[in-house]
């Protein structure tokens, strides 16, 4: 294996990660393979092993087992410093000093930094030119989020690593925040992201990785992974009554079936013989009909699929 | 997107960018201020006041019978006042006299005195003094020798002046200790450790930046407290006021280690208060701010001389004295400068950046 090589490539790469914490396993032999100018993506629900994962590909938790190698170098090889100056990190809960503003706050992250942008541009390039000397304090939820972003991008990195951005935020500063990681993107930059809301997967990564409870289940590009559901639309159905899965998913049209929360969830081809083969099919089986729903199958619909849970399920 | 530019892009060397944040977020915590500034100021004005001279010693002494007055009156160190005697020995109680008179009933001539007076407080036993030099003078009693009195009006002697130095120390170390750990915790419970960490700063930049804020702080506070007791007490420093300087720099650079120190693994406010009590404490104590230490038995010196706070309090005296910095402060010196180095090695090994 050659690191250098694969630096070229390959912007980071983790091979058999485990992170133990007392009572519980929180990376469990992961593998992941990031490449350059791509948007790679972490989705899974809360307490998935995410946030650990992306710590240690920062440097800032060592792994227990397991490799890891960010642009072509291992951390604690060579001088991390000379690393760090080429990422860009947005940690999941970082509280910005509130007594400072906002140029204080980047012209300090800009300071730490040999090369980089200048504090004004980045402060531009996140949209807070007109809240440049107001306190961090006073900020929104989402002007605050973009300040963190600012701190990411203060070092013009090749490497930016965000954790949950856009967590609790409103979907209007949500597109903010996905209009500046996009704006990165454009200028070749290679993002490295955890989320849990699968629209900002879908339009933001070109890659996908699902992990749960440490592991990762599936990988591809968002498309791929919603293809491999073999489904356009997913029927959710609750019904009072006994069913029998093998019946509902040996029904025209319908790809697979899994049971989810009291319910089921009907993976469907083609909706037009689906849903009258599983009405007569309730109607036989003498379970009244509950409550029926249908939508375009989404990365959500994988993960249920996948785990039998929902991303935001407790 | 524009080429990345070297010189920092308008920001200036980390160290001062991060002692020019540490500034600013002082400035703009009015009640931090309080502390530093005002807090010591009242706190010498309501102990000057307390303890200041009494001017011409004068003994607050009751007497039982009118009589006993009469033969008092010529005195002038002695405020007599008649009273019944169960009102004079609740005010003696009280401490609102020094001492109670009264003569034993009988025939006898010149009548039998008893003082009463609480021989624990010098004031009683001073009036016990002048109240029986007086009224033997009153009996007649012949003087052998003659002398004169020539008052002396030291004013480096005063309560004041012993003082003003122990509130420079003890602000020296509250604000040290205090500023920095308070502050370092807070910033790790905000996850801004952590995200220092991910940075390339170089993690002993940041703890430097807190004590080069101390130092531009000390400079201010201790200019503050002397400049106080000067224009209020008229409390001078003897020594060079540059030596002044030097020793609250040494001072606060040691206390601002040692809050590094505390601060250095605390996850919480409350654990990082109750380290900062558990030191700070035996200093209030034993390090002699508010009483000389020597009122403790002597076997104890050595070891209360080894506490920083105590080394400042005597440095900074010796210096208000008019004693030379170096030659007779060395000791004092060095103490510090050991506490400041070992602790600031041992927080920066021991620092927890999450």
């Amino acid at each position: 294996m050659n690191g250098t090589e694969n630096g070229r490539t390959v912007a980071a790469r983790c091979v058999g990660l485990v992170k133990r914490y007392p009572g519980v396993v929180a990376v469990g032999g992961l593998d992941l393979e990031v490449r350059r100018g791509e948007c790679f993506g972490l989705l899974g629900p809360n307490g998935a092993g995410k946030t650990t994962t992306v710590e240690i590909l920062e440097g800032l938790t060592p792994p227990d087992d397991g490799v890891v190698e960010v642009l072509g170098q291992r951390w604690g090889t060579r001088d991390d410093r000379l690393l760090r100056e080429r990422l860009g990190i947005q940690l999941q809960e970082t509280k910005l000093a509130d007594k400072l503003t906002v140029t204080e706050t980047v012209r300090l992250f800009r300071s730490f930094y040999r090369q980089g942008r200048p504090v004004d541009e980045v402060i531009a390039l996140v949209s807070l030119d007109e809240k440049r000397n107001a306190r961090v304090g006073k900020l929104s939820g989402g002007q605050k989020q973009r300040l963190a972003l600012a701190c990411a991008l203060v070092s013009a990195p090749e490497l930016m690593f965000l954790d949950e951005p856009t967590t609790g935020l409103d979907p209007q500063a949500r597109r903010h925040v996905w209009d500046v990681v996009e704006t990165f993107r454009q200028g070749g930059g290679t993002v490295i992201l955890t989320t849990h809301y699968m629209e900002e997967a879908a339009r933001l990564c070109d890659r996908l990785a699902i992990v749960d409870h440490g592991r990762r289940i599936a990988l591809g590009t968002p498309a791929n992974l919603v293809a491999s559901l073999d489904a356009d639309q997913i029927l959710e159905l609750r019904a009072g009554g006994e069913l029998d899965a093998g019946r509902l998913g040996a029904l025209p049209g319908v790809a697979g079936v899994s049971a989810r929360n009291g319910g089921w969830m009907v993976r469907v081809r083609d909706v037009g013989a689906a849903l009258p083969a599983v009405l007569a099919e309730l109607e036989q089986a003498g379970a009244p009909l509950e409550q029926l729903t249908t939508h375009q199958a989404t990365l959500e619909d994988v993960f249920v699929h996948l785990t039998g849970r929902g991303l935001r399920d407790a | 997107m524009p080429e990345p530019t070297a010189s920092r892009g308008g920001a200036l060397h980390p160290l001062a960018e991060l002692t020019r944040v540490r500034v600013l977020e002082f400035l703009r915590e009015p009640e931090a201020l309080f502390w530093v500034f005002g807090f010591p100021v009242l706190l010498a004005l309501a102990l000057g006041i307390a303890f200041r001279d009494p001017g011409a010693a004068s003994y607050r002494v009751g007497v039982v019978d009118p009589a006993i007055a009469d033969r008092l009156a010529g005195a002038d160190d002695l405020n007599v006042t008649a009273m019944e005697r169960g009102a004079a020995l609740e005010a003696l109680g009280r401490g609102r006299l020094d001492l109670v008179v009264e003569a034993v009933p009988g025939d006898a001539a010149p009548p039998e005195f008893v003082f009463r007076f609480d021989p624990t407080r010098p004031e009683g036993r001073a009036a016990r003094l002048a109240v029986d030099d007086a009224l033997q003078r009153a009996y007649g009693r012949q003087d052998l020798l003659e002398h004169r009195d020539q008052p002396v009006a030291d004013r480096g002697s005063r309560y004041i002046d012993f003082l003003i130095p122990g509130l420079i120390g003890l602000n020296l170390m509250g604000s040290g200790m205090w500023g920095i750990g308070f502050s370092i915790v807070v910033a790790r419970t905000r996850g801004l450790l952590k995200r220092f960490a991910a940075t390339p700063m170089r993690r002993p930049h940041y703890l430097v930046s807190y004590a080069l804020s101390r130092l531009l702080f000390l400079v201010l506070e201790v200019a503050a407290i002397v400049g106080f007791g000067w224009l209020i007490f008229g409390v001078s420093v003897r020594g060079p006021l540059l030596a002044v300087l030097a020793i609250a720099i040494v001072g606060g650079l040691s206390f601002a280690a040692l809050g590094l120190l505390v601060a250095a693994r605390s996850r919480t406010i409350e654990a990082v208060s109750g380290w900062m009590n558990l030191l700070q404490l035996p200093m209030w104590l034993l390090s002699g701010s508010f009483f000389s230490y020597e009122r403790f038995p002597e076997a104890f010196w050595p070891a209360i001389r080894l506490l920083p706070l105590t080394a400042v309090n005597d440095a900074l005296r010796a210096v208000f004295r008019g004693e030379a910095l170096i030659a007779d402060s060395l000791p004092e010196l060095i103490v510090l400068a050991g506490w400041g180095l070992v602790s600031f090695a041992i927080a920066l090994r021991r620092f927890r950046w999450h």
